[in-house]
């Protein structure tokens, strides 16, 4: 299997408040690959690492490299706008922009330069069926964004994602706020996407991670505690400290 | 004991509503006395008269405050054409672009700066400005321009801080929500947080030029006073409030009823402008 991020001793402070330590994981192409822990534990820091939303923070340290192609995308050189881009992310709490469905989704288009009005339809189009969500709403696209169930939300904030054609797609707790029939859309949309893009999803739900992704990893405290693929993390797990979590023993 | 509680708790609640009203009660009496003062002459020389007249000669029953109406409009335009455009950069950089650190050093100098007394403006404008004008651009300084470009600094305050406080309120995660889909910090300005500001911004843009039109002592030392309307940027022109400053020590008669009657118009187009910036405000809160 093809690597497609490659975290290679990441460390990372606030202040002097230690919150990744020595962090080592290989995230493989056309796979989903599942980042689980009690909160604290650092996964979603390593999200926005890799999409270089920490730069937003004030007084961060980092060291060791994130790479993805092999190129170390926390170099001086690397352009967090032009990574981003590459890089999808998916957050906690949907946040639509205040603008209509359509032009929410058409909105990272047209920062790449697209104008043409079909080109732009077809990118709507196609994004919305993507997250399962065009039925809903193929009707209404001009209505305001806010006006949508978070549920439909959250599926409008991955089909905004998916609308710039991103190669890595981050999922930052994103059915942590959602029914159990939002959030089998969204699994059922991640499934299918997983062909055409790498996935990584964060989530304090184990049974979400067992369900869908090929693989896991286990963070605690800011370490790596165990990574393997889902079938043997879930049935064999190497470590006490894995086990006790998923059964619910902590956390 | 309990009753005694009870009746001082009635009695603190009813001293302080009748405080609360007193400054309704003095909004209400300026009212009544402005009007009882300038009204009759409105009845007497005809509204159309005084508003559409050209010609200002109060001792000769003369009282078209026309030019002056135009004037006060033009400074204030001219204000806000200096001081909008600096004023909403800064709380750009302010809201978007600065850390802490430097928020802190601007933020009191912004407040130090409302708090500067207008006669010091004025004096600045009349040592600074007035002779820059008259030497680089010609005619005698004392200017539609002198003036714009002072009450376009007396007017950064207001603009920075109100537009500062609706840029600030915008949702963090309209920001995080742009930056995640590429969008530079500039983009993400001007494409999703100026148009979420954009109520605030305006009504930041009406409450400056409600202080522009307002001003008195620092436009009649800059302005040169002239009775008519400026042809030009650089010829001098007299505002509503700079006639009343100017007059009222040694009207009588007609020519005092006259200097309120300018007073009514002020007080009905600072109305009007206040009662725009509130309706921006509220429909911003209404959303």
């Amino acid at each position: 299997m093809n690597t497609k991020i490659a975290i290679d001793r990441l460390r990372l402070s606030f202040g002097k408040n230690q919150i990744l330590k020595n962090i080592t994981i290989n995230v493989y192409k056309n796979t989903i690959t599942g980042f689980m822990g009690p909160s604290g534990s650092g996964k979603s820091t390593i999200i926005s690492v890799i999409n270089r939303m920490i730069d937003f923070e004030d007084n961060v340290e980092i060291h060791g490299k994130v790479s993805i192609d092999g190129i170390n995308i926390l170099d001086e050189s690397c352009s967090p706008v032009i990574l981003r881009r590459r890089v999808g992310t998916v957050f906690a709490v949907p946040i639509p922009l205040p603008r209509s469905i359509f032009e929410n989704i058409a909105y990272g288009p047209r920062l790449q330069g697209i104008s043409g009005r079909t080109e732009l339809h077809r990118i709507v189009e196609g994004s919305l069926k993507k997250a399962y969500l065009w039925d809903e709403v193929k009707d209404r696209l001009s209505t305001s964004a806010l006006k949508l169930s978070g549920g439909q939300q959250q599926r409008l904030c991955l089909a905004r994602t998916l609308a710039l054609k991103p190669e890595i797609i981050l999922l930052d707790e994103p059915c942590s706020g959602l029914d159990p029939i939002s959030t089998a859309k969204i699994e059922d949309a991640l499934n299918q996407l997983k062909s055409e893009y790498t996935i990584v999803l964060v989530s304090n739900n184990t049974k979400q991670i067992a369900r869908i992704t090929d693989f896991a990893a286990f963070f605690y405290m800011g370490t790596l505690i165990e990574y393997n693929t889902t079938d043997k993390v879930f049935t064999t797990p190497m470590e006490k400290q894995t086990e006790d979590y998923i059964q619910g023993k902590f956390g | 004991m309990i009753e005694k509680a009870l009746l001082k708790e009635r009695f603190v609640k009813w001293v302080l509503i009748a405080f609360a009203l007193s400054s309704l009660l003095f909004l209400f009496l300026i009212f009544i006395f402005i009007l009882a003062e300038g009204l009759p002459l409105f009845l007497k020389v005809g509204v159309g008269n005084i508003i559409g007249g050209f010609k200002w000669a109060p001792t000769r029953g003369s009282f078209g405050i026309f030019p002056m109406i135009v004037s006060s409009f033009l400074v204030t335009i001219g204000a806000l054409a200096i001081g909008a455009p600096m004023g909403l950069s800064c709380a750009i950089y302010l809201s978007e672009y600065s850390g802490k650190k430097t928020q802190m050093l601007l933020k009191p100098a912004l407040e130090l700066l409302a708090g500067i007394p207008s006669v010091v403006y004025g004096f600045l404008g009349v040592i600074y400005i007035v002779p820059l004008v008259r030497n680089y651009l010609g005619g005698s300084g004392f200017s539609l321009l002198s003036t714009s470009i002072i009450l376009g600094v007396m007017i950064l305050p207001t603009i920075i801080s109100i537009s500062f406080d609706a840029l600030i309120s915008v949702p963090k995660t309209y920001r995080e929500g742009s930056f995640a889909m590429g969008a530079t910090k500039w983009q993400t300005i001007y494409k999703v947080i100026l148009p979420s500001a954009k109520s605030g911004i305006l009504a930041s843009f009406i409450l400056g030029m409600g202080r522009a039109i307002g001003e008195t002592m620092a436009v009649i030392m800059i302005a040169g006073n002239a009775l008519k309307i400026p042809g030009s940027i650089l010829d001098p022109l007299r505002t509503l409030t700079g006639n009343i400053a100017l007059e009222l020590s040694y009207a009588s008669g007609d020519h005092r009823l006259g200097l309120f009657s300018t007073g009514v118009v002020l007080m009905v187009i600072i109305m009007i402008l206040n009662y725009i910036a509130n309706f921006g405000i509220k429909r911003k809160i209404a959303k």
